[in-house]
């Protein structure tokens, strides 16, 4: 069987349109669509755009600058949709006056997904017979590859969005199955176009972070800056070559700044880290946050900064050892009903 | 673990002075960093940075109470005392052996960060001087005179003044400890009545004044201003030099926290051990030295981050000790840290198997900041 490999949200959501009979009528969604458009253009007129050349974008906008929300899930504000994406498709009735379905697989109950197989594996026949007919021709049988690595099958909801019909995991499996044997066949180009009906691409890999150069100042010594941030604390840090490991904080002596040694040692573990303590001068400032906090984020900000001096094997061992991570916790919001985020009030008996 | 030292009890000042090399003949050859050389007279600038050793029975006679708390635990653990010669000592010693007796005494005034060896220096100068046989005044911490102090008596000499009996008596005992043979010579110039039966007659020895002292409690603050009194009056004459060495200068001038009866809060000028002592202080005799340090560690109401002489003596004891020789003392150098480092080593302090290592002594060079005191804080654990 195949397992449900990590997916965006979009794709997790629950397919409800192939659930339960109509709930909107044709008519209630034509005139939906009709008001959809007038209020398009009196949207565009409010906002002083032509209303011919309104689009969804716009549109988007126009209704977060007038009804501006503060909350922090995205769907739960206010927003103005083509009404085909706010309602869920419907199925439409499948049977006429007299009674009879229309479809001819209607008693099965899957009508769709029985009528897919069905294509599909008409598909299947197809290039066999024009396999065999080139075999029999002797004419060479082409082999170009598709390229499996950057394309995926459509997910079980995916399948159910498009059949609008309610599968099981069995049936997808089948589905999927049957499709990796046509794929799977040397002369499948020809139904290329049916194939990549139920293949997806797989989104780009994230954008590489990019290391940058070293930059030399007037005394001919190289150097290079960081960022840093940790809970409040924002840091930025210049790191210089040649130096004898002195460290200076907001113009005063790291000695001086950070009188407990555990915020010492949090400065020391990148240079520790890559071996280089006595070799690097450093000036940094740093503001907001605490003591701790301050620490954290100066250490952040030496790493990404001494990323310019080292090689790219270096720079995955720290990525790896943590120090180019950006630490996400931050103070935890105190809830209404309670003493702090997770405190509860003393519980009295009586 | 330190084990706690039985050494006499003296002023709690955490400063760490490097070690001292050895001068016994040694079993085992010592390391590159020990010179041994045991009379700081005979330092020069290529002992730099090495440590020399101070005999034991040396340390309990010529430092009753003035080596720092921590130093002393480190004297009990290794069993030796090993001072680091320094720059600052060295220039030091080197002005003293150039000054004469008949110019008025020079006052030397040590300041630096905290942790940086301050008190370490004054006590590499006071060994230097009772080797070459002066007579020793140490206060070891003027702190201790103005806090934390639970008798105050109303001075019977002045009634302005207020007396503290025990620090006075505890100061005498030490002093008895240092000055041993100097107590019998020196003998006093006026009658001094110390109560309705108690006086001691012109001519007596100093011995006498300290023995009153100590017998009776109650004026043993007096006994110690006679005493100064004597030594600044006849040290002019050349018999013996006097050094006057001084730690935690600032005490004098600054505020107290003490509190008369009346919770009115007690200016150092009014206790008699304080007043004594500043006139000591003024450069109006002839015949030796007096060395000071500046102190933030002990002091009062000051903020941490003050260390040099002007913020910490305030303006009042800036213009006391005007004019007077600065001294600065700052954090280990590469080459003093190397040798502390080894010394450590090498008495197997630092058991820790990465202390041993190039990477370890970067680490502990940059977490101690090469300051001497976080050093030996850290080193403590290790």
């Amino acid at each position: 069987t195949l397992r449900l490999i990590c997916t965006t949200t979009a794709v997790q959501r629950k397919n409800a349109g192939a659930s339960g009979p109509e709930k909107y009528t044709e008519a209630f969604i034509k005139k939906q669509i009709e008001e959809f458009n007038l209020g398009k253009r009196h949207l565009a007129n409010m906002m002083g755009e032509d209303p011919e050349t309104f689009t969804q974008e716009d549109i988007d906008r126009a209704i977060a600058y007038l009804f501006p929300s503060g909350l922090f899930d995205k769907q739960a504000r206010p927003m103005m949709k083509h009404p085909t994406e706010v309602f869920p498709e419907q199925r439409k009735i499948q049977w006429g006056e007299d009674g009879r379905p229309f479809h001819f697989l209607f008693y099965t109950g899957k009508q769709s997904y029985y009528s897919l197989m069905h294509e599909t594996y008409e598909k299947f026949l197809n290039v066999q017979k024009h396999q065999e007919q080139m075999i029999a021709q002797d004419l060479p049988l082409q082999k170009e590859k598709r390229n499996l690595a950057g394309s995926r099958w459509l997910t079980k909801i995916e399948l159910e969005e498009m059949l609008i019909e309610k599968l099981s995991d069995d049936d997808y499996s089948r589905f999927i199955q049957l499709l990796q044997k046509l794929v799977a066949l040397p002369c499948a180009d020809i139904e290329e176009n049916y194939i990549q009906k139920f293949s997806k691409e797989v989104p780009v890999q994230l954008q590489k972070v990019v290391i940058e150069p070293l930059q030399y100042d007037e005394r001919g010594v190289a150097f290079s800056t960081g960022e840093g941030k940790r809970k409040t604390a924002r840091a930025t840090a210049v790191v210089y070559d040649n130096g004898t490991g002195k460290i200076t904080v907001n113009g005063t002596d790291m000695l001086h700044y950070f009188p407990v040694l555990q915020d010492r040692e949090q400065l020391l573990f990148p240079f520790q880290f890559l071996g280089r303590i006595g070799k690097h001068d450093m000036v940094c400032t740093v503001s907001g946050g605490g003591r701790s906090a301050q620490a954290g984020a100066i250490r952040l900000a030496s790493a990404k900064a001494l990323r310019s001096f080292v090689t790219e094997k270096e720079v995955e061992f720290m990525r790896q050892a943590g120090l180019l991570t950006v630490d996400p916790r931050v103070k935890e919001r105190k809830k209404p009903g309670q003493e702090g985020p997770r405190r509860k009030f003393t519980w009295k008996k009586r | 673990q330190l084990e706690h030292g039985c050494a006499p009890p003296t002023a709690a000042r955490a400063g760490l002075s490097s070690a001292s090399p050895r001068d016994v003949p040694a079993e085992r050859p010592r390391g590159v960093f020990h010179t041994s050389e045991s009379d700081p007279a005979k330092h020069t600038e290529q002992h730099e940075g090495r440590l020399y050793n101070i005999p034991l029975e040396e340390v309990k006679a010529v430092f009753p109470h003035g080596l720092p708390y921590r130093f002393q635990q480190q004297i009990q653990t290794f069993n030796e005392a090993r001072l680091m010669v320094r720059r600052p000592a060295l220039e030091l010693l080197a002005c003293l052996k150039g000054s004469s007796l008949a110019q008025p005494a020079v006052r030397y005034v040590i300041y630096g960060e905290r942790g940086t060896g301050k008190t370490m220096t004054l006590c590499h100068v006071v060994h230097y001087c009772s080797r070459q046989g002066w007579l020793l005044l140490h206060v070891p911490d003027a702190h201790l005179w103005v806090k934390n102090c639970r008798e105050l008596l109303q001075s019977s000499y002045n009634k302005d003044r207020l007396d503290q009996p025990l620090q006075a008596s505890v100061w005498l005992k030490n002093f008895k400890t240092s000055n041993e043979r100097f107590l019998g010579e020196i003998k006093t110039q006026k009658k001094y009545t110390w109560g309705k039966r108690e006086s001691t007659e012109e001519g007596r020895p100093l011995g006498e004044v300290v023995e009153q002292g100590l017998a009776r409690v109650r004026s043993a603050s007096d006994a110690v201003g006679v005493l100064l009194r004597e030594l600044k009056q006849q040290s002019h004459r050349g018999s013996f030099r006097l050094l006057v060495a001084v730690d935690g200068v600032n005490a004098l001038w600054g505020r107290t926290t003490l509190r008369k009866e009346d919770k009115s809060p007690v200016s150092p000028g009014e206790l008699t051990l304080v007043h004594n002592l500043r006139k000591m202080l003024r450069n109006d005799w002839s015949g030796g030295a007096i060395v000071t340090t500046l102190s933030q560690t002990g002091s009062l109401f000051k903020p941490s981050s003050a260390y040099t002489p002007h913020e910490l003596l305030g303006k009042e004891g800036f213009d006391a000790l005007d004019p007077f020789v600065p001294i600065p003392v700052a954090n280990y150098s590469p080459r003093e840290f190397e040798s502390c480092y080894g010394y450590y080593l090498e008495r197997k302090w630092l058991q820790h198997e990465k202390a041993h290592t190039e990477d370890g002594k970067a680490e502990l060079q940059f977490l101690s900041g090469s300051n001497p005191r976080q050093l030996d804080r850290l080193a403590g654990p290790l």
